[in-house]
């Protein structure tokens, strides 16, 4: 069974915001859409996002790391929220694991999104249904667009390639791996949710640097270092000697 | 979690008119086993069912301004199977079509005898259909509070609590309600609603002080080191991701300082609880404007009340929302 999925590098996310934009303005004109802003020039704007990226400080000044957090709905393989829909607008797809939201049988009730321990789900103020990340199901499995193409428009956005898509049931997969060999986790997994969205982890990166890379191996010209001279009875020898 | 008042007037407007109904049916098996005086059974019945009727269709109403698209409203019968809310849509109108009937055999005098029971009672259309409405009294409670008790993220209503202070405090609003009623329309069974009302806001009191205790004692599940997955100890959220509101920061913060939670609570705990009891001690012998200042005190202690329940209720989303810039 197939279970789609994002894996985002935490290790690599700069927080530039470019998935968020390129999410919505996808989003706002597919079949998702549209994602209503209010008052978007005013004091106090807001609007329905599918993915926020927020910024988090860890550790203490100035020992300080900052993590950039992107956000959005985690496609659940027990998703909390689908039991709770009373008109069953909420549901999970058995081909691919999208948890999708039918905006003709929503009730606007508001329960899912109680129900959801992330707040991966928005209420659109505009037409009063609940929305929330359709892993851009109507970009995937369009067969107009290029293979490359048919990818969540985030991950097409991502500058850094922190953020993989695909299959996490399938063990080959690219998505497979990262979680399996670079320590991807799941959020908030002491609900039992079993989110399908895997976060990778902060490496830290060190450089070991050994002498002999710190100056030219190949020194024809002597510029580094002048080498020891042979006496005339003696061979040369090509970066060993100088003569 | 911010409290709605469409909610609020739903649940403790329907949470009264099952008290209520139960209160009736609770006067006429008592009196059916000669227990208590014969009211007047078109005045206290079949008015009383008319009243419980009205609070029904008015909590109703006021569900409707809490859904984005009410004219959809219909739809929420379908996942009876998995979703409380829908168990709650399809008995609130089946409580309300027994209330109707069961009003209307006592309106209309109705009474054939259906049935003997072994003692030599006989039963009449109003006592089945009197049964049948207690058994969905209850089966509304249960759904009304499983609808949050269920939230296993919501550690504040998961719990049995929940569902018992729904039926205390419906029920305790409704034999208030009821004595009041009573007092203009079967004085004679005055004495009788006010203990019983009485007896059911102290076994409230209990209930929501447990729930009060247990609330005030929980540990959170979830801390700022799940919800990003990062172990260390110290983490601040700089940035939520906007610098306006979103649907996350408006439905599940309640917006209010601590010391505006601390005065609803202690306004609900003296309203809805000893205010009430002191009213209908004193209104026992049938003094109207007691019993009915009594049911009024305890009703807005109520909106008090469950204003204060879904406050107090912390959503572990609220991790991701923490600071603004």
């Amino acid at each position: 069974m197939t279970q789609l999925a994002l894996v985002i590098d935490l290790n690599v996310c700069v927080g530039c915001q470019a998935c968020v934009t390129s999410c919505k303005e996808w989003n706002t004109s597919g079949s998702a859409g549209p994602m209503g802003d209010q008052n978007p020039y005013g004091a106090d704007p807001t609007g329905t996002f599918f993915n926020r990226v927020q910024t988090f400080e860890v550790g203490e000044f100035p020992n300080t790391e900052t993590v950039h957090f992107p956000k959005s709905c985690l496609h659940c393989e027990d998703p909390p929220c689908v039991p709770v829909c009373p008109t069953g607008a909420s549901y999970k797809r058995k081909e691919d694991g999208i948890v999708l939201v039918d905006y003709d049988k929503c009730i606007g009730c508001k329960y899912c999104s109680w129900a959801c321990p992330y707040g991966a789900r928005e209420l659109d103020e505009q037409q009063q249904v609940m929305k929330k990340c359709t892993l851009c199901v109507d970009r995937i499995y369009d067969m107009t667009m290029a293979p490359e193409d048919r990818k969540p428009s985030c991950v097409k956005a991502c500058p850094t390639s922190a953020r993989l898509f695909g299959d996490i049931h399938d063990p080959q997969s690219a998505v497979s791996l990262a979680i399996r060999e670079s320590g991807g986790y799941p959020l908030m997994p002491e609900w039992g949710t079993q989110p399908a969205n895997h976060y990778l982890p902060r490496r830290k990166t060190r450089i070991k640097i050994h002498e002999d890379e710190l100056e030219r191996a190949d020194n024809p010209l002597k510029v580094d270092r002048q080498l020891p001279r042979p006496a005339m009875d003696e061979p040369t020898l090509d970066d060993v000697t100088t003569w | 979690m911010h409290p709605a008042f469409s909610v609020i007037f739903l649940t403790t407007l329907i949470g009264a008119a099952q008290g209520l109904f139960l209160a009736l049916f609770t006067a006429q098996s008592y009196a059916a086993f000669k227990l208590l005086p014969q009211p007047d059974a078109h005045a206290f019945y079949g008015q009383g069912s008319l009243l419980a009727l009205v609070l029904l269709i008015a909590g109703l109403g006021a569900s409707f301004f809490h859904l984005g698209h009410p004219e959809r409203a219909w739809r929420a019968a379908t996942k009876w199977r998995t979703s409380w809310l829908s168990r709650e849509v399809i008995v609130l109108p089946a409580f309300m079509g027994v209330v109707f009937l069961y009003g209307l055999a006592h309106w209309l005098g109705w009474h054939p005898v259906m049935m003997t029971l072994p003692g030599g009672l006989p039963v009449d259309p109003s006592a089945i259909l009197g049964v049948a409405g207690t058994l969905l009294a209850f089966a509304l409670f249960v759904c009304t509070a499983m609808i949050y008790a269920s939230l296993k993220f919501l550690a504040e209503w998961h719990s049995p609590l929940t569902v018992i202070n729904y039926i205390l405090l419906g029920g305790a609003s409704g034999f208030s309600l009821a004595a009041a009623f009573a007092a203009y329309t079967a004085p004679e069974l005055v004495s009788f609603l006010t203990g019983w009302a009485i007896i059911i806001t102290l076994l409230g009191l209990v209930g929501r002080a447990a729930s009060l205790y247990r609330n005030a004692r929980l540990k959170p599940k979830s801390t700022l080191q799940t919800a990003i997955g990062i172990k260390h100890p110290r983490i601040v959220q700089k940035t939520q991701g906007f610098m306006g509101g979103s649907f996350n920061t408006r439905e599940f913060f309640h917006g209010s300082s601590v010391g505006v939670l601390r005065a609803i609570k202690w306004f609900f705990l003296v309203a809805v609880f000893p205010m009430p009891v002191v009213l209908l001690a004193s209104g026992m012998q049938g003094a109207t404007i007691l019993l009915a200042a009594a049911f009024l005190v305890q009703y807005a202690g109520l909106l008090a009340e469950r204003w204060y329940f879904f406050a107090q209720a912390n959503h572990p989303q609220n991790l991701y929302y923490q600071s603004i810039a």
